[in-house]
């Protein structure tokens, strides 16, 4: 017999008490809790967004979409980086004002070389309010799962309000679970000395977030 | 379990010498008041806890009640998705397994996210019996592994060191694994982190194969998770070539829609956030024309006791631990004895009940876990999925004193009553017959007031066991019926 058949006899044994005809799915979890937070407006709720970014020591700015390249061109400047992973599906206009090396995100190119870039900037798939979470789908705009972690300054667009919602649950009627998908608050951290809080072990250190309106 | 833990003594001398060791106790109560006053900060900022709770706990229930059917969905899901599952029923299976699909690609060592599982079935130590070095990659990991030392906490495993002693381990034994300290590192922990960063990143840089656990399963559509903080584990999830994921069979859910129960309550009752700072989630492998992450994905569903657990009406609720480790941290016990007392990779108060259910308790140390515990109720409290620990607590010890049918291995067995139980059976017995009968009950208790100052500091024979830990109580000069009697309360006492 495969430990497949052994594990599911053992299985099927262990639950000879659940009558056949138990609870189905549907019935059995209640879903009384709330699909968000608090009664906001659309801007509150991109305020919150902005709010708790910030509690977890990601640097917030926010813009209009027409200053958005000097935006990303002055962060750039001011980390003093010299080149930046860019996804191949990237609007060229939010970099359209740097001189910044541009290096493309190729699935042929090893860790190695992409730990000797300076910064990534990306699009993301959606943005959680009341965590202060960003989601990343891999979608054309953001690249691989890998662009966003081994460089150490990563530069993250938001579309507010389009790309905001309030809540977890709200978050996850967006995504597509087929995909990749990495959920980002704040940058790097660990707590386990003392739990004395220390931003940047292994991701990025500096996570940098534009909240863009009006794009 | 692991073998790590073989030979540990029983609980109670465990904890003697950790409770006698300055140091460590006041690393422990710092560490544990300090986590246990966030967490109440973060879940009141949720004025739907209880109902969040509610439904974590009945998603958990009904997977289990019908595991069979969600794992087998859950193969069928990750298999169409591009990955491979194999089933191990024993902590041996899994790392056999583990062990051949690492020489399979050749390699000689892996990095590693932080994983319960592959400690508690050993797989380092079978790994590096077969020739193949693993890294752990989480920082409190990585103290650990250096420290020749062993996890004393479920978050944060290293958190009975303090900055200093990390310090020291740093500087003594990075250069035996790879990159040494930076000269000169002191015990501030940025520094520390900084010295563990540039240490791990030339092992992520070059990994071929990552090893992991995960935090769910989704049955529906084949995806895994990982929850973390530092990166370590998008590293080792992410630039690998090869995928192994090693994970409890109870670790399923049904649907992609109960993610929001847990993405809530996990993290707010383990690191006290509002959200951890990484999340990852995979289905499968992804098309070659858009790679994302390692072409090769093994998942490696474990046994290894939770069907025996599954089978106990009352223990089952254990397997819907989720693995917070809030339980450990408002733990009256726990935060006097340390993880390393419980002689396990599952510390606490959770440890007292999962260990002896997926270990068995013909050990001298998983029969005296159920009771670790001042039956307090703290953890009942704050878990997040709602499980009893209390009630498993007495269930398993009534089991122990008492004997009785369990599942080991899958078969029906009798346990014998423990030995050393004897006098507890029989006070039990006579406390019993005494109650049914309250004649006697008060001649005794008179006989006893009227005794005390003759009675012995500890109990003999068969008692002694009892009161070489306890101070025995003292007998009140008049029994409280007596005295309710002549009072009425205490409304005829003269002030």
């Amino acid at each position: 017999m495969s430990s497949r058949e052994l594990i599911l006899g053992r299985v099927r044994r262990a639950l000879a008490d659940v009558p056949r005809d138990d609870t189905p799915y549907e019935q059995a979890v209640p879903r009384g809790y709330l699909r968000e937070h608090g009664d906001r407006s659309v801007a509150e709720t991109v305020d919150l967004l902005a709010e708790n970014l910030a509690d977890y020591r990601a640097i917030v700015h926010r813009c209009a979409a027409g200053e958005l390249a000097a935006t990303v061109a002055g962060l750039l400047a001011a980390h003093g980086s010299a080149s930046v992973v860019v996804p191949a599906g990237l609007d060229e206009t939010w970099l359209a004002a740097t001189e910044v090396t541009r290096v493309p995100d190729r699935a042929e190119d090893t860790s190695a070389e992409l730990d000797r870039v300076d910064s990534v900037v990306t699009g993301c798939a959606v943005a959680i309010a009341e965590t202060g979470t960003l989601v990343l789908d891999g979608g054309p705009d953001q690249g691989r799962r890998r662009i966003t972690l081994v460089p150490d300054h990563h530069i993250c667009v938001v579309r507010v309000p389009g790309q905001v919602v309030s809540s977890v649950p709200q978050a996850l009627e967006r995504l597509d679970p087929a995909r990749p998908l990495t959920w980002i608050s704040g940058p790097s951290a660990t707590s386990d000395i003392e739990l004395d809080r220390v931003e940047g072990v292994h991701g990025p250190r500096t996570l940098e977030v534009v909240l863009v309106s009006g794009g | 379990m692991s073998g790590t833990f073989v030979g540990m003594p029983a609980f109670p001398e465990a904890a003697h010498e950790a409770v006698n060791n300055p140091t460590l106790r006041a690393n422990l109560r710092h560490a544990t008041h300090t986590i246990r006053a966030k967490r109440a900060v973060a879940v009141s900022e949720l004025d739907d806890w209880a109902a969040l709770r509610e439904a974590g706990k009945q998603i958990k229930d009904h997977t289990l009640r019908h595991l069979d059917r969600y794992l087998v969905q859950l193969e069928e899901s990750v298999t169409a998705a591009g990955g491979v599952v194999h089933w191990a029923a024993d902590a041996d299976e899994a790392n056999r397994i583990v062990v051949e699909l690492v020489r399979a690609t050749g390699e000689s060592e892996v990095v590693k996210v932080k994983s319960m599982a592959t400690q508690e079935i050993g797989l380092n130590e079978a790994l590096e019996a077969a020739g193949i070095r693993a890294y752990e990659t989480d920082l409190a990991e990585l103290i650990v592994q250096l420290g020749k030392d062993r996890p004393s906490h479920i978050l944060v495993p290293a958190i009975h060191r303090n900055r200093g002693e990390i310090r020291d381990i740093f500087a003594r034994e990075m250069s035996e694994w790879g990159r040494p300290a930076p000269e000169g590192l002191t015990d501030t922990p940025a520094e520390l982190a900084e010295a563990a960063r540039l240490h791990l990143r030339e092992k992520f840089l070059r990994a071929k194969v990552g090893v992991s656990g995960a935090n769910f399963m989704v049955a529906e559509t084949g995806t895994m998770m990982v929850v973390e903080s530092e990166g370590n584990g998008r590293m080792c999830l992410t630039l690998p070539e090869t995928l192994i994921s090693v994970v409890g069979i109870e670790k399923t859910v049904p649907t992609w829609q109960d993610l929001e129960v847990f993405l809530q309550t996990l993290p707010r009752s383990s690191t006290a956030e509002r959200m951890n700072p990484y999340t990852s989630m995979w289905t499968g492998t992804t098309d070659s024309d858009t790679a994302d992450g390692p072409r090769t994905f093994h998942l490696v569903l474990i046994d290894n006791g939770r069907t025996d657990t599954l089978a106990d009406e009352v223990g089952r609720q254990a397997l819907r631990c989720i693995r917070c480790s809030a339980c450990l941290n408002v733990c009256p016990v726990y935060e006097r004895a340390g993880g390393h007392a419980y002689g396990s990779v599952y510390p606490g108060p959770i440890g007292a009940i999962l260990s002896p259910q997926l270990r068995g308790t013909e050990s001298e140390i998983d029969a005296s876990l159920p009771y670790a515990s001042s039956l307090c109720g703290a953890c009942y409290d704050v878990c997040p999925v709602a499980i009893d620990i209390p009630e498993v607590l007495v269930h398993l010890r009534e089991r122990i004193a008492e004997g009785g049918q369990v599942t080991r291995k899958g078969n029906k067995v009798v346990l014998k009553p423990a030995k050393g139980h004897a006098a507890e059976r029989a006070a039990m017995r006579a406390a019993r017959w005494a109650f049914g009968h309250p004649g006697a009950l008060r001649t005794g208790q008179r006989l006893a007031s009227r005794t005390r100052r003759f009675h012995p500091r500890t109990l003999p024979g068969p008692g002694r066991a009892w009161s070489d830990t306890r101070d025995l109580p003292a007998v009140p000069a008049e029994p409280f019926r007596d005295w309710w009697q002549r009072t009425r309360g205490g409304k005829d006492v003269p002030k």
